[in-house]
C-alpha cells in the first residue's frame, strides 16, 4: 500500500491541512509503512461479522425534550479568534468574482 | 512532616484530614511547594515538567473552603481535601485547556468537564493541568507542543504517554492522585513506566463530556495513584451515568449495575481463576518484563488462584485495527479545529485557505500524521477495507474476551513490552512507537476494564507493570487482583534509583 506524494497531497487537501514539500516527502513513506502494517486487518473478519462501535448495544440515545440554557454567548465568543456582531467572523467563503 | 505528607497515600491523607490532624490547606501547600521545587520552569535536565499550568490560588481557596466546612462538622467525601493533577484535556473554567497543542492557543474553556465537576463535588482539589502527548496521541509525552515530561525514576527517560504528565506528577510526589485518559493504553502504559497503579474503566462508565475527543469510541478517563486503594477510590468518584454523553452507560438501559470497587478490594485471589494471555507475551517483550510477569504468576498461584493459559486468537490484530480506528475517529473529531471558534487562527484570504493554514501550523507532526491516516482510511473507496474492516476485527477481539471470561475471572499480561526508554529513542520511527501499545490495545478495542499494577523493577531499577483485564463492568475484579499482588509484593511506591528525582526529605 505505497502512497505517492500526489496521493498524500490529495489526502491533505481533503483534511484541510497545509503541508510543505518537505512534509509531503517525509509523510509519503511513513504513511505507506503504517497503512501496510494496518492492512493486516484484511486477513480476518468475513462479511458475516458485525462491525463494533460500542461494547454495549447502545443506540438512538436522545435527551429529554425540554428547554435548557446554553452557554452564555459572550463567553463563547470570547474564545474565538475573531467575532463581530455577536457572531463568529471568518474570511470570505465565496470568491469575489464567483 | 512535609515529606510525610508528600509520600502518604490519598486514603491516609484523607483519614488524617478527617481526624483533623492536618488541614487541607497544609496538604495542598506542601504539594504546591513540591511542584515548584521539582517542576522548575520545565526546561532543565532535572525538571520533571509534569504540569502545563498550576492553579495555586484556586487550589488554596478550595482547600480553605474544605477546612472551614470540616470545622462546621459537615459530612465530606472520602477524598475531601486530597490534591490531584488533572490531564490537560479536561475543560476546567479559569485556566487554559491546551491538550498539549498550539491549536488551542489562548483558549480558556467556558465550561467544566463532567470529570472536573465530579472532582469538585467530591472536594478533591485540582492543583493544575498536566502535560500530555498532543491530543493524547503518543506513548512518551514527547509529542507535547510544550516540551517533554521526564520520568521521576530516571530523569533521562520518558514517563510513557499520553498521560505522562499525570503519571510523572504522582511518581514525583507532586500529587497523590491524577486523572488521565486511556484510548489505547495512555493511562496503563505511563502507570507501568512510572511505577504506579493506573486504571482504564469499562468504556462508558466515566463521562466524556468536556474531555477533548481523540477517538470517541475508545477514549476513557481513569485514575493514576501510588496504591491500588487510592486508584479505586478515585475511580469511584469519576464513574457515573451522564446524560450529556450519549455513550455513557445507563444502568437501567444495560440492565447491569456499575461495579462497587471497594467492597471486594481486599478479598484476595484465593479461589479465583486467572487467565494468562498467550498472545500478549513473548517476542518483543524485554526479558526483565517477562521474568517479573512469570514471578507474579507464581505468586498468584501461591496465593490460591488457579492459573490457566488462555488464547485471544485475534489479539495480534489489535494493534493494526487500533491504528485504523483511532486515527479515523481522530480525523473526524479534529475537524472542529478550523480557526473559527476557538484558539489559533492563521490568516489567509479565504475561509478554506485559513482553515488549512491554521491546521497546518497548529498541529504537530504526530497529529498531522494521524489525521492523514484517518482521512485516507475514511476516504471514498477505502472505507470498507480500512475502517469497516477494523471495526469487524474489533468485534472478533471483543468476542475473544467474552469467551475467555466464560472460564476465567480475569486475564493478565505485562502492561508494556519495555520499561521506560530514553528521551528521543523512538521519536524518529512512528511505527516503533506504536508498538508500545501492543498489550494495552486489545482491552481498549473490546471496551473492557483493565488496571496496571506495579510488578517490580528491572536490573536498572526501572518499574515494570502487570495488566489485569476484566469483563465489561468487572472493574472491581481488576482492582481486587491488583490489590492482592500489591499486598504480596509490598513494593516501595516512591521513585528511587541512581538517576531518579530526589525523594521528599
Amino acid at each position: 500500500m505505497a502512497l505517492s506524494e500526489a496521493e498524500v497531497r490529495h489526502v491533505a487537501r481533503l483534511a484541510r491541512l497545509d503541508l510543505s514539500d518537505d512534509d509531503v516527502a517525509e509523510l509519503a513513506p511513513q504513511l505507506s509503512e503504517i497503512l501496510e502494517y494496518a492492512q493486516q486487518v484484511g486477513e480476518v473478519a468475513a462479511d458475516d461479522v458485525e462491525p463494533m462501535i460500542h461494547p454495549f448495544p447502545v443506540m438512538n440515545v436522545v435527551r429529554a425534550d425540554f428547554p435548557a440554557p446554553s452557554l452564555p454567548r459572550d463567553l463563547v465568543l470570547d474564545g474565538a479568534p475573531d467575532a463581530r456582531d455577536d457572531r463568529f467572523a471568518v474570511p470570505r467563503i465565496v470568491a469575489e468574482d464567483a | 512532616m512535609t515529606a510525610d505528607l508528600l509520600t502518604a497515600s490519598a486514603a491516609d491523607l484523607a483519614g488524617r484530614m478527617a481526624a483533623r490532624e492536618v488541614s487541607a490547606r497544609e496538604v495542598v501547600d506542601a504539594h504546591l511547594d513540591r511542584i515548584a521545587a521539582t517542576d522548575g520552569d520545565g526546561t532543565g535536565d532535572a525538571d520533571v515538567h509534569a504540569f502545563l499550568a498550576v492553579v495555586a490560588d484556586t487550589a488554596r481557596r478550595h482547600a480553605d473552603d474544605v477546612d472551614q466546612r470540616r470545622v462546621t462538622g459537615r459530612d465530606l467525601g472520602p477524598l475531601a481535601g486530597v490534591p490531584l493533577a488533572l490531564k490537560d484535556l479536561f475543560t476546567m473554567r479559569g485556566a487554559p485547556t491546551t491538550v498539549g497543542s498550539r491549536i488551542l492557543d489562548g483558549w480558556v474553556p467556558p465550561y467544566d468537564a463532567t470529570v472536573t465537576e465530579r472532582l469538585r463535588a467530591a472536594d478533591v482539589i485540582v492543583l493544575g493541568k498536566t502535560n500530555m502527548d498532543e491530543f493524547a496521541m503518543g506513548s512518551s509525552t514527547e509529542n507535547s507542543a510544550f516540551g517533554p515530561t521526564r520520568n521521576p525514576w530516571d530523569l533521562g527517560r520518558v514517563p510513557g504517554g499520553s498521560s505522562g504528565g499525570s503519571a510523572a506528577a504522582v511518581a514525583a510526589c507532586q500529587a497523590p492522585l491524577a486523572v488521565g485518559t486511556d484510548t489505547g493504553g495512555s493511562i496503563r502504559q505511563p502507570a507501568a513506566l512510572c511505577g504506579l497503579v493506573g486504571g482504564k474503566p469499562t468504556y462508558g462508565t466515566v463521562s466524556r463530556y468536556g474531555m477533548v475527543a481523540f477517538a470517541s469510541s475508545l477514549d476513557q478517563a481513569g485514575p493514576l495513584a501510588r496504591t491500588v486503594t487510592d486508584a479505586a477510590l478515585l475511580q469511584s468518584v469519576l464513574m457515573g451515568h451522564d446524560p450529556r454523553d450519549s455513550t455513557s452507560i445507563d444502568e437501567a438501559a444495560v440492565g447491569q449495575p456499575y461495579p462497587d470497587l471497594l467492597a471486594t478490594l481486599d478479598d484476595g485471589v484465593d479461589g479465583l481463576t486467572i487467565g494468562v494471555v498467550t498472545e500478549l507475551r513473548g517476542e518483543g517483550y524485554e526479558p526483565a518484563v517477562l521474568a517479573a510477569f512469570e514471578n507474579s504468576i507464581q505468586r498468584f498461584e501461591a496465593l490460591g488462584a488457579t492459573i490457566v493459559e488462555v488464547s485471544l486468537p485475534h489479539a495480534s490484530y489489535g494493534l493494526p485495527a487500533y491504528y485504523l480506528v483511532a486515527p479515523s475517529e481522530a480525523s473526524s473529531n479534529l475537524a472542529r479545529f478550523d480557526g473559527v471558534r476557538y484558539g489559533l487562527r492563521v490568516d489567509a484570504p479565504t475561509a478554506e485557505e485559513m482553515n488549512a493554514a491554521t491546521r497546518g501550523q497548529g498541529f504537530g507532526p504526530e497529529v498531522r500524521r494521524r489525521i492523514m491516516i484517518g482521512t485516507h482510511a475514511l476516504s471514498s473507496g477505502y472505507y470498507d477495507a480500512f475502517y469497516a474492516q477494523a471495526s469487524k476485527v474489533r468485534r472478533l477481539i471483543a468476542q475473544d474476551f467474552a469467551s475467555a471470561f466464560d472460564t476465567v475471572d480475569v486475564l493478565v499480561s505485562p502492561t508494556s513490552p519495555t520499561v521506560a526508554f530514553p528521551l528521543g529513542d523512538k521519536t524518529a520511527d512512528p511505527l516503533a512507537m506504536y508498538l508500545n501499545d501492543v498489550a494495552t490495545v486489545p482491552a481498549s478495542l473490546a471496551g473492557v476494564p483493565a488496571v496496571s499494577v506495579p510488578n517490580g523493577v528491572d536490573g536498572a531499577g526501572l518499574p515494570i507493570g502487570l495488566q489485569v483485564m476484566g469483563p465489561l463492568l468487572g472493574d472491581d475484579r481488576c482492582y481486587r487482583v491488583a490489590r492482592a499482588l500489591e499486598a504480596d509484593l509490598d513494593l516501595d511506591p516512591i521513585a528511587r534509583g541512581p538517576h531518579a528525582l530526589a525523594a521528599p526529605a
